[in-house]
Protein backbone atom coordinates (compact mmCIF):
# COMPACT_ATOMS: atom_id res chain seq x y z
CA UNK A 1 0.00 0.00 0.00
CA UNK A 2 1.16 3.39 -0.95
CA UNK A 3 1.44 6.11 1.99
CA UNK A 4 0.69 9.58 0.34
CA UNK A 5 1.57 12.86 1.25
CA UNK A 6 -1.80 15.47 1.07
CA UNK A 7 -0.82 18.36 0.47
CA UNK A 8 -3.34 20.10 2.41
CA UNK A 9 -3.44 18.23 5.27
CA UNK A 10 0.48 18.33 5.34
CA UNK A 11 0.93 14.73 6.29
CA UNK A 12 1.21 11.10 5.10
CA UNK A 13 -1.85 9.05 5.53
CA UNK A 14 -2.54 5.71 3.78
CA UNK A 15 -3.44 4.88 -0.06
CA UNK A 16 -6.84 3.72 1.38
CA UNK A 17 -7.76 7.56 2.16
CA UNK A 18 -7.15 8.38 -1.29
CA UNK A 19 -8.37 7.67 -4.64
CA UNK A 20 -6.30 8.04 -8.19
CA UNK A 21 -8.19 10.82 -10.56
CA UNK A 22 -5.98 10.25 -13.40
CA UNK A 23 -3.83 12.20 -15.11
CA UNK A 24 -2.35 15.26 -14.51
CA UNK A 25 -2.76 18.52 -16.59
CA UNK A 26 -4.64 17.34 -19.03
CA UNK A 27 -6.20 20.44 -20.15
CA UNK A 28 -10.32 20.33 -21.02
CA UNK A 29 -11.02 23.03 -23.83
CA UNK A 30 -12.76 26.57 -22.82
CA UNK A 31 -15.24 25.54 -25.96
CA UNK A 32 -15.65 21.88 -25.96
CA UNK A 33 -18.26 22.52 -28.83
CA UNK A 34 -15.81 23.63 -31.26
CA UNK A 35 -13.70 21.26 -30.91
CA UNK A 36 -12.37 18.57 -33.39
CA UNK A 37 -12.67 14.72 -33.14
CA UNK A 38 -8.72 15.04 -33.22
CA UNK A 39 -8.66 16.91 -30.15
CA UNK A 40 -11.63 15.44 -28.07
CA UNK A 41 -9.99 12.41 -28.66
CA UNK A 42 -6.49 13.24 -27.45
CA UNK A 43 -8.13 15.26 -24.47
CA UNK A 44 -10.57 12.57 -23.23
CA UNK A 45 -9.36 9.28 -24.01
CA UNK A 46 -5.48 9.56 -25.29
CA UNK A 47 -3.00 8.99 -21.98
CA UNK A 48 0.65 9.16 -21.26
CA UNK A 49 1.17 6.29 -19.21
CA UNK A 50 4.79 6.64 -19.06
CA UNK A 51 7.03 4.11 -17.47
CA UNK A 52 9.07 6.11 -15.11
CA UNK A 53 8.06 10.04 -14.11
CA UNK A 54 4.10 10.39 -13.89
CA UNK A 55 2.16 13.83 -13.08
CA UNK A 56 -0.68 12.61 -11.60
CA UNK A 57 -3.84 13.72 -9.70
CA UNK A 58 -4.95 12.08 -6.46
CA UNK A 59 -8.00 12.79 -4.01
CA UNK A 60 -7.87 12.68 -0.05
CA UNK A 61 -11.69 11.54 -0.48
CA UNK A 62 -11.70 10.00 2.64
CA UNK A 63 -9.84 13.13 4.48
CA UNK A 64 -10.13 16.42 3.19
CA UNK A 65 -11.23 15.55 0.04
CA UNK A 66 -9.86 17.96 -1.91
CA UNK A 67 -7.83 17.22 -5.44
CA UNK A 68 -3.94 17.97 -5.34
CA UNK A 69 -1.41 16.96 -7.64
CA UNK A 70 1.11 14.70 -7.17
CA UNK A 71 4.74 13.44 -9.51
CA UNK A 72 5.01 9.76 -8.96
CA UNK A 73 7.75 6.74 -10.75
CA UNK A 74 5.97 4.46 -12.05
CA UNK A 75 8.74 1.54 -11.69
CA UNK A 76 9.26 1.81 -7.99
CA UNK A 77 5.94 3.44 -7.10
CA UNK A 78 7.96 6.00 -5.02
CA UNK A 79 6.31 9.24 -4.68
CA UNK A 80 8.93 12.28 -5.95
CA UNK A 81 6.09 14.99 -4.69
CA UNK A 82 3.01 15.98 -4.26
CA UNK A 83 1.59 19.84 -4.86
CA UNK A 84 -1.90 21.36 -4.68
CA UNK A 85 -3.81 21.48 -7.73
CA UNK A 86 -3.80 24.85 -9.97
CA UNK A 87 0.09 24.97 -9.28
CA UNK A 88 1.95 24.33 -12.46
CA UNK A 89 3.78 21.38 -13.41
CA UNK A 90 6.84 21.44 -11.46
CA UNK A 91 10.15 22.03 -13.65
CA UNK A 92 12.66 20.81 -11.41
CA UNK A 93 11.84 17.01 -9.08
CA UNK A 94 13.67 16.49 -6.03
CA UNK A 95 16.11 13.75 -5.97
CA UNK A 96 15.64 12.95 -10.07
CA UNK A 97 18.55 13.70 -12.43
CA UNK A 98 18.18 15.07 -16.02
CA UNK B 1 10.70 -31.71 -34.98
CA UNK B 2 9.88 -34.85 -33.40
CA UNK B 3 6.23 -35.50 -32.62
CA UNK B 4 5.31 -35.96 -29.35
CA UNK B 5 3.41 -38.99 -28.70
CA UNK B 6 2.75 -41.83 -26.61
CA UNK B 7 5.10 -43.83 -28.69
CA UNK B 8 8.20 -40.78 -28.24
CA UNK B 9 7.68 -41.67 -24.40
CA UNK B 10 7.55 -45.60 -24.68
CA UNK B 11 11.22 -45.12 -27.08
CA UNK B 12 12.74 -42.69 -24.67
CA UNK B 13 11.68 -44.75 -21.19
CA UNK B 14 13.24 -47.85 -23.28
CA UNK B 15 16.55 -45.30 -23.64
CA UNK B 16 16.74 -42.93 -20.82
CA UNK B 17 15.30 -40.13 -21.72
CA UNK B 18 18.44 -39.29 -24.19
CA UNK B 19 16.66 -38.46 -27.12
CA UNK B 20 14.57 -35.39 -26.23
CA UNK B 21 15.39 -32.22 -28.55
CA UNK B 22 15.45 -28.83 -27.67
CA UNK B 23 11.56 -27.67 -27.73
CA UNK B 24 13.09 -24.44 -29.17
CA UNK B 25 16.11 -22.95 -30.91
CA UNK B 26 17.85 -19.46 -29.14
CA UNK B 27 19.08 -17.91 -32.27
CA UNK B 28 21.24 -14.77 -32.90
CA UNK B 29 19.06 -12.42 -34.55
CA UNK B 30 19.33 -12.10 -38.41
CA UNK B 31 19.53 -9.07 -40.20
CA UNK B 32 16.07 -8.49 -41.50
CA UNK B 33 12.93 -10.42 -41.53
CA UNK B 34 9.52 -10.32 -43.23
CA UNK B 35 8.10 -9.74 -40.13
CA UNK B 36 9.34 -8.66 -36.60
CA UNK B 37 6.60 -9.18 -33.40
CA UNK B 38 7.72 -7.70 -30.20
CA UNK B 39 6.46 -9.93 -26.85
CA UNK B 40 7.08 -13.00 -26.75
CA UNK B 41 3.51 -13.74 -24.39
CA UNK B 42 0.84 -16.09 -25.86
CA UNK B 43 -0.88 -13.70 -28.50
CA UNK B 44 2.60 -12.93 -29.72
CA UNK B 45 3.98 -16.33 -30.46
CA UNK B 46 0.31 -17.25 -31.79
CA UNK B 47 0.93 -14.74 -34.27
CA UNK B 48 4.52 -16.17 -35.53
CA UNK B 49 2.65 -19.39 -35.19
CA UNK B 50 -0.12 -18.45 -37.57
CA UNK B 51 1.92 -16.23 -40.13
CA UNK B 52 3.73 -19.27 -40.47
CA UNK B 53 1.07 -21.83 -40.43
CA UNK B 54 -1.75 -20.20 -42.65
CA UNK B 55 -0.10 -17.27 -44.05
CA UNK B 56 3.14 -19.05 -45.19
CA UNK B 57 5.25 -16.06 -44.12
CA UNK B 58 8.03 -17.96 -42.10
CA UNK B 59 10.81 -15.54 -41.90
CA UNK B 60 9.47 -13.70 -38.88
CA UNK B 61 11.28 -13.09 -35.17
CA UNK B 62 9.83 -12.93 -31.80
CA UNK B 63 11.43 -10.39 -29.91
CA UNK B 64 11.28 -10.79 -25.74
CA UNK B 65 12.91 -8.60 -23.37
CA UNK B 66 12.61 -11.23 -21.13
CA UNK B 67 11.73 -14.88 -21.16
CA UNK B 68 9.36 -16.27 -23.05
CA UNK B 69 6.05 -16.29 -21.65
CA UNK B 70 7.15 -14.58 -18.58
CA UNK B 71 4.75 -11.66 -18.72
CA UNK B 72 0.95 -11.77 -18.57
CA UNK B 73 0.92 -15.05 -20.15
CA UNK B 74 2.56 -16.77 -16.68
CA UNK B 75 0.77 -14.68 -14.44
CA UNK B 76 -3.06 -15.00 -15.09
CA UNK B 77 -5.55 -16.81 -13.89
CA UNK B 78 -5.93 -19.37 -16.84
CA UNK B 79 -9.91 -18.60 -17.41
CA UNK B 80 -11.23 -19.07 -20.74
CA UNK B 81 -14.91 -17.97 -21.70
CA UNK B 82 -16.75 -16.27 -24.18
CA UNK B 83 -19.66 -15.05 -23.10
CA UNK B 84 -19.39 -11.42 -23.50
CA UNK B 85 -23.02 -8.86 -24.27
CA UNK B 86 -21.89 -7.56 -28.02
CA UNK B 87 -21.80 -9.00 -30.90
CA UNK B 88 -17.90 -7.84 -31.77
CA UNK B 89 -16.75 -9.42 -28.56
CA UNK B 90 -19.07 -12.48 -29.01
CA UNK B 91 -17.03 -12.85 -32.04
CA UNK B 92 -13.54 -12.59 -31.15
CA UNK B 93 -13.79 -14.34 -27.56
CA UNK B 94 -15.69 -17.54 -29.59
CA UNK B 95 -13.44 -17.58 -32.54
CA UNK B 96 -10.99 -18.34 -29.70
CA UNK B 97 -12.87 -20.81 -27.69
CA UNK B 98 -13.09 -22.84 -31.04
CA UNK B 99 -9.73 -22.94 -31.52
CA UNK B 100 -9.07 -23.67 -27.81
CA UNK B 101 -11.00 -27.10 -28.87
CA UNK B 102 -8.00 -29.02 -30.72
CA UNK B 103 -5.07 -26.30 -29.77
CA UNK B 104 -3.63 -29.34 -28.39
CA UNK B 105 -3.53 -31.72 -30.81
CA UNK B 106 -2.83 -28.55 -33.40
CA UNK B 107 0.10 -27.77 -31.61
CA UNK B 108 1.04 -31.03 -30.50
CA UNK B 109 1.44 -30.15 -27.03
CA UNK B 110 -0.80 -30.05 -24.29
CA UNK B 111 -2.16 -26.80 -23.44
CA UNK B 112 -4.75 -29.22 -20.78
CA UNK B 113 -7.79 -27.05 -21.81
CA UNK B 114 -10.33 -28.13 -19.43
CA UNK B 115 -13.54 -27.55 -20.48
CA UNK B 116 -14.74 -27.69 -17.12
CA UNK B 117 -17.50 -24.59 -17.02
CA UNK B 118 -17.43 -21.08 -15.92
CA UNK B 119 -20.08 -20.17 -13.63
CA UNK B 120 -21.01 -16.36 -13.07
CA UNK B 121 -22.81 -15.94 -9.56
CA UNK B 122 -25.82 -13.18 -9.27
CA UNK B 123 -26.15 -11.71 -5.34
CA UNK B 124 -29.01 -9.24 -6.05
CA UNK B 125 -32.08 -8.28 -8.64
CA UNK B 126 -29.72 -6.00 -10.58
CA UNK B 127 -27.22 -8.94 -11.23
CA UNK B 128 -29.84 -11.46 -12.40
CA UNK B 129 -31.39 -8.83 -14.59
CA UNK B 130 -28.17 -8.69 -16.28
CA UNK B 131 -27.37 -12.04 -16.55
CA UNK B 132 -30.23 -13.25 -18.11
CA UNK B 133 -29.96 -10.48 -20.93
CA UNK B 134 -26.23 -11.99 -21.35
CA UNK B 135 -28.11 -15.32 -21.53
CA UNK B 136 -30.07 -14.22 -24.37
CA UNK B 137 -27.78 -11.91 -26.31
CA UNK B 138 -25.01 -14.73 -25.94
CA UNK B 139 -27.49 -17.31 -27.39
CA UNK B 140 -28.31 -14.78 -29.86
CA UNK B 141 -24.93 -15.09 -31.14
CA UNK B 142 -24.58 -18.99 -31.15
CA UNK B 143 -22.20 -18.72 -27.63
CA UNK B 144 -23.79 -21.43 -25.05
CA UNK B 145 -24.70 -19.62 -21.91
CA UNK B 146 -27.53 -21.14 -19.04
CA UNK B 147 -29.31 -19.59 -15.97
CA UNK B 148 -29.11 -22.21 -12.90
CA UNK B 149 -31.42 -22.16 -9.66
CA UNK B 150 -29.11 -21.28 -6.39
CA UNK B 151 -29.71 -25.18 -5.77
CA UNK B 152 -28.56 -26.15 -9.45
CA UNK B 153 -25.30 -23.88 -8.89
CA UNK B 154 -24.96 -26.06 -5.76
CA UNK B 155 -25.14 -29.38 -7.55
CA UNK B 156 -22.84 -27.92 -10.22
CA UNK B 157 -20.03 -26.60 -7.07
CA UNK B 158 -20.90 -28.45 -4.18
CA UNK B 159 -18.65 -25.98 -2.00
CA UNK B 160 -20.77 -23.22 -2.62
CA UNK B 161 -22.82 -21.41 -0.23
CA UNK B 162 -26.06 -20.58 -1.25
CA UNK B 163 -27.23 -20.04 2.22
CA UNK B 164 -29.81 -17.04 2.68
CA UNK B 165 -28.01 -15.88 5.74
CA UNK B 166 -25.28 -14.66 3.84
CA UNK B 167 -24.07 -11.12 3.86
CA UNK B 168 -24.74 -12.13 -0.31
CA UNK B 169 -26.73 -14.50 -0.69
CA UNK B 170 -26.83 -15.89 -4.45
CA UNK B 171 -29.77 -15.60 -6.17
CA UNK B 172 -28.57 -17.51 -8.98
CA UNK B 173 -25.77 -18.06 -11.42
CA UNK B 174 -24.91 -17.76 -15.13
CA UNK B 175 -23.30 -21.15 -16.82
CA UNK B 176 -20.92 -21.62 -19.87
CA UNK B 177 -20.36 -24.95 -20.06
CA UNK B 178 -17.44 -24.80 -23.24
CA UNK B 179 -15.98 -22.19 -20.62
CA UNK B 180 -13.00 -23.42 -18.36
CA UNK B 181 -9.21 -23.15 -17.60
CA UNK B 182 -6.12 -24.33 -19.78
CA UNK B 183 -2.25 -24.46 -18.52
CA UNK B 184 -0.87 -20.95 -19.65
CA UNK B 185 2.86 -21.87 -19.67
CA UNK B 186 2.33 -24.57 -21.86
CA UNK B 187 0.03 -22.49 -24.07
CA UNK B 188 3.32 -20.06 -24.78
CA UNK B 189 5.95 -22.97 -25.05
CA UNK B 190 3.04 -24.80 -27.11
CA UNK B 191 3.32 -22.25 -29.50
CA UNK B 192 7.16 -21.44 -29.40
CA UNK B 193 7.94 -25.00 -30.06
CA UNK B 194 4.99 -25.26 -33.21
CA UNK B 195 6.38 -21.72 -34.27
CA UNK B 196 9.94 -22.22 -34.15
CA UNK B 197 9.72 -25.93 -35.67
CA UNK B 198 8.50 -24.19 -38.88
CA UNK B 199 11.49 -21.77 -38.99
CA UNK B 200 10.40 -19.15 -36.00
CA UNK B 201 13.07 -16.73 -34.90
CA UNK B 202 12.20 -16.78 -31.15
CA UNK B 203 15.30 -14.37 -29.42
CA UNK B 204 14.78 -13.64 -25.86
CA UNK B 205 16.86 -11.10 -23.65
CA UNK B 206 16.27 -8.66 -26.37
CA UNK B 207 14.60 -5.48 -25.61
CA UNK B 208 13.48 -3.29 -28.49
CA UNK B 209 14.83 0.57 -27.73
CA UNK B 210 13.38 2.46 -30.88
CA UNK B 211 11.28 1.69 -33.94
CA UNK B 212 13.43 3.05 -36.87
CA UNK B 213 11.14 4.72 -39.69
CA UNK B 214 12.10 5.84 -43.15
CA UNK B 215 11.33 9.62 -44.57
CA UNK B 216 7.93 8.46 -46.12
CA UNK B 217 6.93 7.29 -42.15
CA UNK B 218 7.02 3.76 -42.76
CA UNK B 219 8.31 1.39 -40.52
CA UNK B 220 11.97 -0.23 -41.40
CA UNK B 221 12.98 -2.66 -38.57
CA UNK B 222 13.53 -1.95 -34.51
CA UNK B 223 16.62 -1.01 -32.65
CA UNK B 224 16.91 -3.65 -29.74
CA UNK B 225 20.13 -4.46 -27.38
CA UNK B 226 20.96 -7.27 -29.82
CA UNK B 227 21.42 -5.00 -32.73
CA UNK B 228 19.20 -3.58 -35.48
CA UNK B 229 16.73 -5.86 -36.49
CA UNK B 230 15.37 -5.06 -40.37
CA UNK B 231 11.60 -5.04 -41.05
CA UNK B 232 8.79 -4.23 -43.33
CA UNK B 233 6.36 -5.41 -40.49
CA UNK B 234 6.14 -4.84 -37.47
CA UNK B 235 3.65 -6.14 -34.77
CA UNK B 236 3.87 -5.08 -31.19
CA UNK B 237 1.80 -7.40 -28.75
CA UNK B 238 3.64 -5.87 -25.60
CA UNK B 239 0.61 -5.59 -23.74
CA UNK B 240 1.37 -3.40 -20.23
CA UNK B 241 4.60 -2.12 -21.99
CA UNK B 242 2.36 -1.23 -25.28
CA UNK B 243 2.33 2.45 -24.58
CA UNK B 244 6.11 2.34 -24.16
CA UNK B 245 7.26 0.97 -27.96
CA UNK B 246 4.29 2.91 -29.27
CA UNK B 247 5.89 5.65 -28.26
CA UNK B 248 9.00 4.79 -29.75
CA UNK B 249 7.21 4.60 -33.10
CA UNK B 250 5.48 8.45 -32.42
CA UNK B 251 1.75 6.99 -31.27
CA UNK B 252 0.93 7.93 -28.66
CA UNK B 253 -2.40 5.16 -27.17
CA UNK B 254 -5.33 5.25 -25.17
CA UNK B 255 -4.12 3.02 -23.02
CA UNK B 256 -3.49 2.97 -19.04
CA UNK B 257 -1.16 -0.04 -17.18
CA UNK B 258 -2.33 -0.96 -13.91
CA UNK B 259 -1.17 -3.99 -11.48
CA UNK B 260 -3.51 -6.65 -11.38
CA UNK B 261 -2.89 -9.66 -9.00
CA UNK B 262 -3.59 -13.28 -8.61
CA UNK B 263 -2.43 -15.36 -6.05
CA UNK B 264 -2.57 -19.55 -5.52
CA UNK B 265 -3.89 -21.09 -1.81
CA UNK B 266 -1.29 -24.59 -0.83
CA UNK B 267 -2.18 -28.07 -2.84
CA UNK B 268 -5.42 -29.25 -1.23
CA UNK B 269 -8.01 -32.35 -2.71
CA UNK B 270 -9.81 -31.69 -5.65
CA UNK B 271 -12.93 -29.45 -3.97
CA UNK B 272 -13.66 -26.79 -6.69
CA UNK B 273 -14.84 -28.35 -10.42
CA UNK B 274 -15.64 -25.51 -11.89
CA UNK B 275 -14.24 -21.56 -12.46
CA UNK B 276 -16.65 -19.03 -9.69
CA UNK B 277 -16.90 -15.79 -10.58
CA UNK B 278 -18.36 -13.30 -8.77
CA UNK B 279 -18.97 -9.43 -9.95
CA UNK B 280 -20.55 -8.01 -6.71
CA UNK B 281 -18.10 -9.44 -4.30
CA UNK B 282 -15.54 -9.42 -6.58
CA UNK B 283 -13.56 -13.05 -6.85
CA UNK B 284 -13.09 -15.32 -9.17
CA UNK B 285 -11.40 -19.16 -8.39
CA UNK B 286 -11.05 -22.25 -10.05
CA UNK B 287 -8.47 -24.88 -8.74
CA UNK B 288 -5.36 -26.04 -10.52
CA UNK B 289 -4.05 -29.76 -11.37
CA UNK B 290 -1.80 -29.37 -8.66
CA UNK B 291 -4.46 -28.81 -6.64
CA UNK B 292 -4.48 -25.11 -5.66
CA UNK B 293 -7.11 -22.76 -5.10
CA UNK B 294 -6.42 -19.98 -8.26
CA UNK B 295 -8.06 -16.70 -6.99
CA UNK B 296 -7.86 -13.39 -9.16
CA UNK B 297 -7.69 -10.16 -6.94
CA UNK B 298 -8.55 -6.66 -8.40
CA UNK B 299 -6.46 -4.08 -9.93
CA UNK B 300 -4.70 -1.52 -7.98
CA UNK B 301 -6.05 2.52 -8.82
CA UNK B 302 -2.96 3.72 -10.44
CA UNK B 303 -0.60 3.55 -12.81
CA UNK B 304 2.36 1.18 -12.25
CA UNK B 305 5.13 -0.64 -14.38
CA UNK B 306 5.58 -2.73 -10.88
CA UNK B 307 4.65 -6.07 -11.46
CA UNK B 308 3.10 -6.08 -7.95
CA UNK B 309 0.45 -4.31 -6.19
CA UNK B 310 -1.00 -3.72 -2.62
CA UNK B 311 -1.85 -6.05 -0.34
CA UNK B 312 -5.39 -4.41 0.67
CA UNK B 313 -6.52 -5.49 -2.72
CA UNK B 314 -5.50 -9.44 -1.93
CA UNK B 315 -7.64 -9.05 1.50
CA UNK B 316 -10.44 -7.54 -0.39
CA UNK B 317 -10.42 -10.60 -2.90
CA UNK B 318 -10.25 -13.24 0.05
CA UNK B 319 -12.97 -11.73 1.97
CA UNK B 320 -14.72 -12.51 -1.05
CA UNK B 321 -13.59 -15.94 -1.17
CA UNK B 322 -14.06 -16.57 2.22
CA UNK B 323 -17.98 -15.40 1.77
CA UNK B 324 -18.81 -17.81 -1.08
CA UNK B 325 -16.73 -20.51 0.40
CA UNK B 326 -16.77 -20.46 4.13
CA UNK B 327 -15.12 -23.98 4.15
CA UNK B 328 -11.54 -21.73 2.79
CA UNK B 329 -11.20 -19.47 5.58
CA UNK B 330 -8.79 -21.51 7.21
CA UNK B 331 -6.54 -22.46 4.35
CA UNK B 332 -3.15 -20.84 3.50
CA UNK B 333 -2.28 -18.82 0.71
CA UNK B 334 1.10 -19.55 -0.41
CA UNK B 335 2.24 -17.18 -3.27
CA UNK B 336 0.81 -13.85 -4.76
CA UNK B 337 1.96 -11.67 -8.08
CA UNK B 338 0.79 -9.36 -10.36
CA UNK B 339 0.95 -8.40 -13.91
CA UNK B 340 0.65 -5.20 -15.29
CA UNK B 341 -2.36 -4.95 -17.70
CA UNK B 342 -2.70 -2.63 -20.38
CA UNK B 343 -6.74 -1.11 -20.01
CA UNK B 344 -8.28 0.68 -23.18
CA UNK B 345 -11.14 3.50 -22.18
CA UNK B 346 -14.02 1.06 -23.39
CA UNK B 347 -12.60 -2.05 -22.07
CA UNK B 348 -11.95 -3.45 -25.74
CA UNK B 349 -8.96 -4.66 -27.44
CA UNK B 350 -7.04 -2.89 -30.22
CA UNK B 351 -6.12 -5.32 -32.77
CA UNK B 352 -5.71 -3.09 -35.68
CA UNK B 353 -3.14 -1.71 -38.14
CA UNK B 354 -1.82 2.14 -36.97
CA UNK B 355 -1.48 5.41 -38.80
CA UNK B 356 2.07 4.31 -39.17
CA UNK B 357 2.76 2.08 -42.44
CA UNK B 358 4.02 -1.30 -41.42
CA UNK B 359 3.08 -1.19 -37.74
CA UNK B 360 0.28 -2.95 -36.25
CA UNK B 361 -0.79 -3.41 -32.92
CA UNK B 362 -2.57 -6.10 -30.70
CA UNK B 363 -3.10 -4.54 -26.98
CA UNK B 364 -5.55 -3.54 -24.66
CA UNK B 365 -6.85 -6.66 -23.69
CA UNK B 366 -6.71 -5.24 -19.87
CA UNK B 367 -7.86 -8.02 -17.14
CA UNK B 368 -9.04 -10.58 -19.46
CA UNK B 369 -6.29 -11.84 -22.27
CA UNK B 370 -5.72 -15.20 -21.81
CA UNK B 371 -8.95 -16.57 -22.92
CA UNK B 372 -8.62 -15.39 -26.26
CA UNK B 373 -4.92 -15.84 -27.12
CA UNK B 374 -5.59 -18.43 -30.42
CA UNK B 375 -8.35 -16.10 -31.90
CA UNK B 376 -6.20 -12.94 -31.24
CA UNK B 377 -3.02 -14.57 -32.26
CA UNK B 378 -5.48 -15.84 -35.58
CA UNK B 379 -6.84 -13.09 -36.71
CA UNK B 380 -3.64 -10.80 -35.70
CA UNK B 381 -1.54 -12.80 -38.10
CA UNK B 382 -4.14 -12.24 -40.39
CA UNK B 383 -3.89 -8.12 -39.95
CA UNK B 384 -0.41 -8.37 -40.62
CA UNK B 385 0.02 -10.88 -43.56
CA UNK B 386 -2.77 -8.94 -45.76
CA UNK B 387 -2.31 -5.58 -44.78
CA UNK B 388 -6.22 -5.83 -43.72
CA UNK B 389 -8.45 -6.73 -40.72
CA UNK B 390 -10.12 -10.33 -40.48
CA UNK B 391 -13.68 -9.38 -40.57
CA UNK B 392 -13.17 -10.43 -36.92
CA UNK B 393 -11.42 -7.86 -35.84
CA UNK B 394 -12.19 -5.44 -37.83
CA UNK B 395 -14.19 -3.43 -34.98
CA UNK B 396 -11.45 -3.24 -33.02
CA UNK B 397 -9.42 -0.64 -34.43
CA UNK B 398 -7.52 2.21 -33.10
CA UNK B 399 -9.93 4.65 -34.95
CA UNK B 400 -12.60 4.34 -32.99
CA UNK B 401 -12.12 6.58 -30.24
CA UNK B 402 -11.86 9.07 -32.42
CA UNK B 403 -15.40 8.12 -34.53
CA UNK B 404 -17.15 6.92 -30.88
CA UNK B 405 -17.87 3.87 -32.19
CA UNK B 406 -16.64 2.22 -29.22
CA UNK B 407 -17.01 -1.54 -28.28
CA UNK B 408 -18.26 -0.59 -24.59
CA UNK B 409 -17.64 -4.07 -22.77
CA UNK B 410 -16.77 -2.64 -19.38
CA UNK B 411 -20.64 -3.86 -18.14
CA UNK B 412 -19.52 -7.27 -19.43
CA UNK B 413 -16.49 -7.78 -17.41
CA UNK B 414 -16.89 -10.79 -15.01
CA UNK B 415 -15.39 -8.15 -11.91
CA UNK B 416 -15.20 -4.56 -12.57
CA UNK B 417 -11.94 -3.81 -12.38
Amino acid sequence: MLLIRCPYCEEERPELEFRNAGEAHVVRSANMAATSDEDFEKYFFIRSNPKGVIYERWRHIHGCARFFNAVRDTVTDKFVMTYKAGEPKPKKLPGVAK
Amino acid sequence: MKKYSVFAIAREAMRGHKGWEEQWRSPEPKKEYDVVIVGAGGHGLGTAYYLAKEHGITNVAVVEKGWLGGGNTGRNTTIIRSNYLYDESAGIYDHAVKLWDGLSQDLNYNVMYSPRGVMMLAHNVHDVQVFKRHIHANRLNGVDNEWLTPEQAKEFCPPLNISKNARYPVMGAALQRRGGTARHDAVAWGYARAANARGVDIIQNCEVTAVRRDASGAVTGVETTKGFIGAKKVGVVAAGNTSVIMDMAGVRMPLESYPLQALVSEPVKPVVPCVVMSNTVHAYISQSDKGELVIGAGTDQYISYSQTGGLHILEHTLDAICEMFPMFTRMKMLRSWGGIVDVTPDRSPILAKTPVKGLYVNCGWGTGGFKATPGSANVFAHTIARDEPHPINAPFTLERFRTGRLIDEAAAAAVAH
